[in-house]
């Protein structure tokens, strides 16, 4: 046990829970006035649901067990996890934890909150509120779980075929934006999509949460050290460059195509490259960082034009800033990998690994995007079947606020 | 008397108010409006989507005068307010048939 690198994961804990309401100011600035408190309930309500799915039965299905497909339910409720000599199955030799159980637990718990939280940017205003939190509970416990079994615990199928993701690319990016696109697909587009315009509300608050999420990441990528040493440091300098220069990217493209950097640019590079740099965060080094990110901005911006080309409703760009940038990064860590920055970690294509890595981070990155797909696209058919998806024509009319949560952000409503 | 309402970009809205109070005009009731005319609103792109806004924010003045005020006053607003460019706005003036002031209940010139 170390009492600093306990200290480091205990305060990544709590910068990576800053990031969901973070990222109800990301998504709340941009939808129109009549939706902010959706899509803030939303998010918020996540911090509910999933914490308390979490500690019952999540962590048991995600760190559980010896099977390489399925956690285990012998630590539903945290099952023996308090006391000093927890162990956890997987996490012995070079993956030994130096931290306690519980802390694990907790920084863990966080990135299960957050990651169906993602999704509320593909869905919003027309998703109706219980639906969601259905759909989430569900999908956390069967989705979620399994993908970080697969990918983080060292006893799932990916990590031992090889596939290497720091933080989340795959669990996180690539897992939220697949939902997003299967539940797209079920709800259908928002009202006078594309024709009628839907301009951000307020893109002071959408700044405000870019700056919460970017200050989080911190904790998101140098907590997933899960340590207070240099490979926190080398992942925290990683993922904010890579944040810098996908800004760079976004905006050049974005001036030389659409004749204008935009603020919502700004803000929509950044969280690009932040997603980018996630898997890569602890297995990259030197000027890695920089090409990610800008590479990141640029195909991301790029990426905005598939909704349009092929007629689905990402409201807000979940699918071209997290599933995009979450394959970008995953796949890029098969070039940039380096493992003379972490040991535990393969060389990519331009270190000398030749083309083993690359592979299997395809594999990882293909088989979470289609599970992820083909399970949310069921369990999205069932919620339809029976309580519905989406909220009345009238309703979305009116708009969430008052239609679902009998409230209003402001003192008038005229957006 | 005579109510003149006048159309004009938000950011003249201190040099009209100015230009107003050099004429003697003592007092007039201001409203954040939005509207187009002939300069037919403005792009905004989100996200390399671009979104046409046809109602452009302006100010919309509302002053009562007498009618020996009204040239100066049109004038006054008018050279305030002019840019040269399109968007700048209007000026209409309309017969007021009674004006009450609240507080004393004189009427006519003396309550303006």
């Amino acid at each position: 046990m170390d009492s600093g690198n306990t200290a480091w994961v205990l305060a990544s804990a709590a910068l990576v829970a800053f990031m969901t309401p973070g990222l109800a100011f990301f998504y709340g600035g941009m939808v129109r006035a009549k939706n902010v408190l959706g899509m803030l309930m939303q998010n918020v309500i996540a911090m509910g649901v999933i914490s308390v799915i979490w500690v019952v039965l999540g962590f048991s299905l995600a760190f559980g067990g010896d099977s390489k497909w399925f956690g285990s339910f012998d630590l539903a409720f945290l099952e023996g996890l308090g006391t000093a000599d927890a162990a956890l199955p997987g996490y012995a030799g070079d993956f030994a934890l130096s931290i306690p159980v519980l802390a694990f637990v907790a920084y863990q718990m966080m990135f299960a909150v957050i990651t169906p939280a993602l999704i509320t940017g593909a869905t919003a205003d027309r998703l109706k509120f219980t639906a969601y939190v259905v759909f989430i509970s569900i999908w956390s416990i069967v989705v979620y779980s399994t993908v970080a079994h697969w990918v983080f615990s060292p006893n799932g199928w990916l990590f031992n075929e090889g596939a290497l993701d720091f933080a989340g690319g795959a669990v996180v990016h690539i897992n939220a934006g697949a939902a997003a696109l299967a539940l797209v697909l079920l709800l259908g587009k928002r009202r006078g999509w594309p024709n009628e315009a839907m301009p951000p509300h307020s893109l002071p608050l959408t700044l405000l949460g870019t700056g919460i999420l970017w200050f989080g990441w911190f904790g998101f990528n140098a907590g997933s050290a899960l340590g207070a040493n240099g490979l926190a440091a080398q992942a925290l300098l990683n993922t904010h460059l890579a944040a810098a220069a996908a800004m760079i990217g976004w905006l050049i493209v974005e001036k030389l195509m659409a004749g204008h950097a935009t603020t919502l640019g700004a803000a929509s590079g950044a969280v690009a490259g932040l997603v980018a740099i996630t898997p890569c965060a602890g297995f990259v080094g030197g000027m890695a960082p920089l090409v990610i990110g800008f590479v990141a901005g640029v195909v991301c911006y790029l990426a905005l034009k598939i909704k349009f080309r092929f007629g689905f409703d990402d409201s807000l760009d979940v699918i071209a800033v997290h599933l995009v940038g979450g394959l970008l990064g995953s796949i890029m860590l098969g070039f940039f990998a380096d493992t003379s920055v972490n040991a535990l970690g393969f060389d990519g294509v331009f270190f000398g690994g030749g083309f083993e890595l690359l592979k299997d981070q395809v594999v990882a990155s293909v088989a979470v995007l289609v599970f992820s797909f083909v399970v949310s696209l069921v369990i999205g058919l069932a919620i339809k079947a029976t309580i519905g998806l989406r909220v009345s024509d009238e309703d979305e009319m009116v708009g969430l606020d008052q239609s679902l949560h009998a409230e209003t952000a402001y003192g008038r409503l005229d957006a | 008397m005579k109510l003149v309402t006048a159309i004009v970009k938000p950011y003249k809205l201190d040099d009209v108010k100015d230009a107003l109070k050099g004429v003697g005009v003592q007092g007039m009731t201001v409203v954040e409006a939005r509207g187009f005319g002939r300069q037919g609103g403005h792009t905004e792109t989100y996200r390399g989507a671009e979104y046409k806004v046809d109602l452009v924010p302006k100010s919309r003045i509302d002053l009562v005068v007498d009618d020996d005020q009204v040239d100066a006053v049109v004038e006054a607003i008018s050279a305030s307010a002019r840019t040269g460019k399109i968007g700048d706005g209007k000026i209409w003036i309309t017969d007021v048939g009674r004006v009450v002031r609240i507080r004393t209940g004189e009427e006519g010139g003396d309550a303006v």
